[in-house]
């Protein structure tokens, strides 16, 4: 369920680093507590992110929900085909559906981010 | 400090529990928010059909020789001219005119008014009546006597006429019938919060969790579906149906809410009357009114609106309509500007995002 290669965050945010290149997610746990998504709000290419920061939202139906950064780094690329199918958050979160590519300022922040095995327990025991 | 109190249940709460719904509190009970889902479960209800828990809505029941009196007293539609069998919808109304609740009146007997009631009201509604009786009439509170179930849908019917002798093409929209549903006594309204075709059901607590399973299995052939809070909310949402709390409030009158029409000023004394001929006089200073969103995003409850760059107004309610794929909301504007075709700009995370206003209701169902 939670790829082994993603690190993830308390706020159901996942992120997967190739050098200084990442891509951010969220969670299949964050889809299903939000329920049908409908709208997708992200920052454009070349905006600063920080870590701990909103750097967009996702909306369902009934609210909407920050994303917040899980590092620093600058936007390189955002999921443009989500404007028109935010559904597809609901059934491919951890791979089509990714929200926003970036460059990390400092590739090492990662460590600091929960393992596949960590965020299993983490929301087992939010339940 | 005192422990905050627990959460109420209704009799179909392990019911809820059983098939894995999202519970959230909702006015102090812990009620299901969804099932299969909020967009899925709307469409079961405009397409077939889909069963609601509303056994948290309260019952208020007035009794006696002065019991239509102390209900056209206190309520703003005219009680005197129901008709046995039949219901409204109605305004239970401070002196000052705004809302102390919206609900429904039925006519049981010449001495007998049944009104359902929001359940979060329900305990200051009963309060509000019983100071207004100064009439030959006894006034009960008696919500844990009833659960209520809604099936609601193109199919609801057929559904229910399964389960049930009384003829339900005889019960016009708006009027009810007091009869059986397999065995069980039942009062069974054509009545709904919805948009769509459909009853509502009041029966005993005892029996709730039989009805709810006998109305899943006579649904069945029609793809019924448990239908959450979630739902309900965006359906009554693209029919223009108020909700208490968004709306309407103690500092909003019928007049503002667009609800003349179950306001008969002509019928006599009630309590909030003097306000609003006052308010008709002075002419009003805002009123309610249906926007669709033009720009990318999605005016929510408690958003500003924007008009000619000022801030003139609030949404009351907003967010996607699954039956119309457009984004659709209620807003409060100055009662000069609330007409269709007006550009306003929701405030979207500090964003000002275009909307039009529009002509309401956003879906009519074809009868």
């Amino acid at each position: 369920m939670y790829p082994d290669n993603f690190r993830y965050t308390k706020e159901h945010e996942w992120v997967l680093a190739d050098g200084d290149a990442g891509t951010i997610g969220i969670t299949d746990h964050a889809q299903q507590e939000l329920g049908d998504i409908v709208y997708v709000d992200l920052p454009k290419v070349g905006t600063r992110i920080e870590a701990g920061k909103s750097l967009g939202s996702v909306e369902s139906v009934k609210a909407v929900s920050d994303i917040y950064a899980p590092v620093n780094g600058e936007i390189t690329e955002i999921n443009e085909s989500l404007a028109d199918a935010p559904e597809k958050l609901n059934t491919d979160p951890h791979g089509a559906a990714w929200l926003v590519k970036i460059r990390l300022s400092n590739p090492e922040e990662i460590q600091h981010l929960m393992s596949a095995a960590d965020y299993l327990s983490y929301v087992g025991a939010e339940k | 400090m005192p422990a905050p109190p627990a959460l109420r249940y209704t009799p179909l709460h392990s019911v809820h529990r059983s098939l894995g719904a999202r519970m959230v509190d909702f006015g102090g009970w812990d009620m299901p928010v969804q099932y299969s889902g909020i967009i899925d479960e709307h469409k079961a209800v405009r397409n077939a059909v889909g069963m609601f828990d509303v056994s948290h809505m309260g019952e208020i029941e007035i009794r006696g020789r002065e019991a239509a009196k102390l209900t056209d007293t206190v309520t703003t539609n005219a009680v005197h001219k129901l008709k046995l069998g039949q219901a409204h919808y109605s305004g239970l109304l401070y002196e000052h005119g705004g809302f102390v609740d919206d609900i429904l009146v039925h006519k049981v007997a010449d001495d007998h008014y049944f009104l359902c009631v929001n359940a979060s009201n329900q305990d200051k509604d009963f309060e509000h009546i019983v100071a207004q009786n100064h009439f030959d009439a006894i006034v009960e509170n008696t919500g844990e006597r009833y659960a209520q179930i809604a099936i609601q849908g193109p199919k609801a019917r057929a559904t229910l006429q399964k389960l049930t002798p009384v003829d339900l093409s005889g019960i016009q929209y708006y009027w009810f019938a007091d009869g059986e549903v397999s065995g069980t006594p039942a009062r069974i309204a054509h009545t709904g919060y919805t948009g769509e075709d459909g009853f509502e059901i009041y029966v005993p607590p005892a029996d709730a969790e039989r009805m709810w399973k006998l109305v899943m299995d006579a649904g069945a052939e029609f793809g019924i579906k448990p239908c959450g809070l979630g739902a309900r909310n965006t359906l009554r949402l693209e029919a223009k149906m108020a909700l208490y709390g968004h709306e309407i409030d103690a500092s909003i009158s019928p007049l503002e809410a667009d609800l003349e029409w179950i306001v008969k000023l002509d019928k006599g004394e009630f309590v909030g009357r003097d306000a609003l001929l006052k308010q008709k006089q002075n002419g009003l200073r805002r009123r309610l009114i249906g926007f669709e969103m033009r720009g990318r995003g999605i005016g929510r409850d408690g958003y500003e609106v924007f008009l000619n760059g000022a801030a003139a107004g609030w949404v009351t309610s907003g967010g996607p309509a699954p039956t119309l794929n457009k984004n659709i909301g209620l807003c409060y504007l100055p009662a000069q500007q609330s007409v269709p075709g007006t550009s306003i700009q929701i405030m979207i995370r500090n964003q000002p995002v275009d909307a039009v206003t529009v002509e309401t209701p956003f879906y009519k169902r074809a009868k």
